[in-house]
């Protein structure tokens, strides 16, 4: 068996008397397209927040590539190459478009401490902001507030951050949320034009958006992982259609 | 090349990004008024310099307020720190030149701003805000107990200041010396801010004060570069509570009250604050606000000056700077508007 980009081993998360997370055995393969689903409350968001190290683990262990990161921190787990974005938009909402970019990349390339020369003279990360921006259409709001924009776009620049780190695991907090659907398709183009080389966990309610985009699937329910396989698999299985999919799925 | 063909260096955000640096052509003016006064109010210097001394200290406050965001309520403990450095150091005669003097200063208050960051800025909020106060009680409850280094309640007085460059005489009742030498350090010190908050630190600041939670998302030592910015701000202050020492020739209390630290505060939501100028601009108008607030109504001046905060807080948060930025961006014609 290959070594998975990142795994967990009997993770465990407790809130007092409430288990967030338990025994959470999973497997994110290099270059997965795959999917987190489960009913609210599963646990789901909790779990990215472990991977992450926003959060640290009752118990239990972290791995990517192999290596153990359950006591790495959070700043440091990103420069090892995991990037999310989040549920609720969480960006710097009076700066302009490029320079939330701009943010990103700065912390990347190791230009955000330098404090002696303009941002602006780092032509380099200028650049890589503005073309990134131009891979996902907004190189038109690039000078435009974060509070002058749409949701959607909005939207648009949470993926543009997480790129800019230039991830080898990206996480996905409900991409498409609150994005009117006439938009949703934007996200999902930007989605599926990832490069094939980063493994993406993907956590969203919308079942069109999971199944035409992952290869694999979990199911979480009550912080524990219920079922995993292909998309026909969980498609097709009973108790996965009993606890989630009839209740919250297609109808 | 981006994809459409257009270079990205001409698209006007990368413009205003690459170019939001260089001096506009309105900097100078707060440079030139100030040598300006010099000349034209030679009686009124004493209060010149108090004037400046006052925006070098607001401009300390604007870096971790109005750009990190860091809400605190105890910058005048490195204001004191930097003042009682000089004031003790000229005192016992240990050491009395101004310029390095300044350098001491700021180097104390650095390394409190450093030891009280460390601890302070793990936490934030209301938290942070108290003990930000405590410190500052601290520091000034201490000085008035070491009453024999500090001279206590009564503070240090006549401090035997050397000469500038071993030529020019501090005069406390002429203050033409001080007046200049203020304004210059004023100029070196405001420089070094300028360049901070525009270089890719400065901006990772901003991106802290919008969105914490973001900028430990984006991999960015968040406390390591608050503290960074609490132990320069320090400096700035200490080196302004320094040559406040030394433009006066004496040390007290004061220097590290509460009355002190609120006033910088008022003066940065007056003239807006994370806009570098807001300092200048908010310490005239304070001024200026107190002088006629108190000819008008000599016994409550302050109710006036609380009336227009009240105001200010709830219909121009960004303060003077802030209407003057919102009708310049109305009378602007719209392609720039990008």
């Amino acid at each position: 068996m290959t070594v998975p980009l990142l795994e967990t081993r009997a993770l465990c998360r407790n809130f007092g008397a409430l288990a967030a997370a338990r025994d959470v055995d999973f497997r994110l393969e290099a270059g997965a397209r795959h999917a987190l689903i489960g009913p609210n409350g599963a646990g789901k968001t909790t779990f990215i927040n472990l991977l992450t190290g926003v959060i640290p683990p009752t118990s239990g262990a972290i791995l990517m590539k192999g290596r153990e990161i359950t006591k790495v921190g959070q700043a440091q787990r990103v420069k090892l190459g995991i990037a999310r974005t989040f549920q609720i938009n969480r960006l710097f909402r009076r700066l302009s478009v490029l320079e939330n970019v701009y943010i990103a990349v700065a912390e990347r390339v190791g230009a955000a401490p330098s404090m002696f020369r303009p941002a602006g003279a780092r032509g380099d990360v200028v650049e890589e902001a503005m073309q990134l921006l131009a891979t996902l259409k907004l190189t038109a709001d690039a000078g435009r507030r974060i509070s002058e924009l749409p949701y959607g776009r909005q939207r648009l620049v949470e993926l543009a951050i997480a790129l800019g780190l230039r991830p080898q695991i990206l996480l996905l907090d409900e991409p498409a949320a609150g994005v009117p659907s006439a938009e949703s398709h934007i996200i999902l183009d930007a989605i599926d034009s990832l490069p094939r080389d980063i493994g993406v966990l993907i956590i969203d309610h919308d079942m069109d958006l999971v199944f035409r985009f992952a290869e694999r699937i979990t199911v979480m329910v009550s912080g524990a992982v219920f079922a995993t396989g292909s998309p026909r698999e969980i498609g097709a299985d009973e108790n996965v259609r009993a606890v989630y999919l009839g209740r919250a799925g297609h109808g | 090349m981006t994809p459409s063909g257009v270079r990205w260096a001409d698209h006007p955000a990368a413009v205003a990004l690459a170019g939001r640096h260089r001096l506009r052509a309105w900097e100078p003016i707060p440079w030139v008024l100030a040598l300006a006064f010099y000349f034209v109010f030679p009686k009124y210097l004493g209060f010149g310099t108090e004037l400046l001394i006052t925006i070098l200290f607001a401009i300390s406050l604007d870096l971790v307020l109005g750009y990190a965001g860091i809400v605190t309520l105890g910058q005048a403990a490195f204001f004191g720190a930097g003042a009682y450095t000089v004031g003790m150091l000229a005192k016992r005669g240990i050491w009395n030149e101004p310029i390095t003097g300044l350098v001491l200063a700021a180097l104390v208050a650095a390394a409190v701003g450093l030891g009280s960051g460390l601890v302070l800025l793990r936490t934030g909020g209301l938290t942070l805000l108290m003990l930000t106060l405590c410190t500052m009680a601290l520091l000034e409850e201490a000085a008035n107990l070491a009453h024999e280094y500090t001279g206590g309640f009564d503070g240090l007085d006549s401090l035997p200041i050397a000469p500038l460059f071993g030529v020019f005489e501090f005069n406390p009742l002429y203050p033409k010396t001080q007046y200049l030498y203020v304004v210059a350090v004023l100029f070196v010190c405001f420089v070094f801010v300028r360049t901070l908050v525009y270089s890719p630190f400065g901006q990772s600041l901003t991106g802290i004060r919008e969105n914490t939670l973001r900028m430990h998302a984006v991999g960015a030592p968040v406390r390591g570069r608050l503290v960074l910015c609490y132990t320069l701000s320090a400096a700035i202050a200490g080196v302004a509570g320094g040559i406040w020492a030394q433009a006066n020739a004496y040390v007290n209390l004061g220097t590290l009250g509460l009355d002190r630290a609120a006033t910088v505060l008022i003066i940065l939501v007056l003239g807006g604050y994370g806009r570098l100028y807001g300092a200048f601009v908010g310490a005239v108008a304070y001024v200026a606000l107190s002088h006629f607030l108190s000819k008008i109504y000599p016994t409550a001046w302050q109710l006036g000056l609380g009336l227009l905060l009240v105001v200010i807080a709830l219909f121009a948060r960004n303060g003077i700077l802030g209407i003057i930025e919102a009708a310049a961006h109305r009378l602007r014609p719209p392609r720039a508007a990008s």
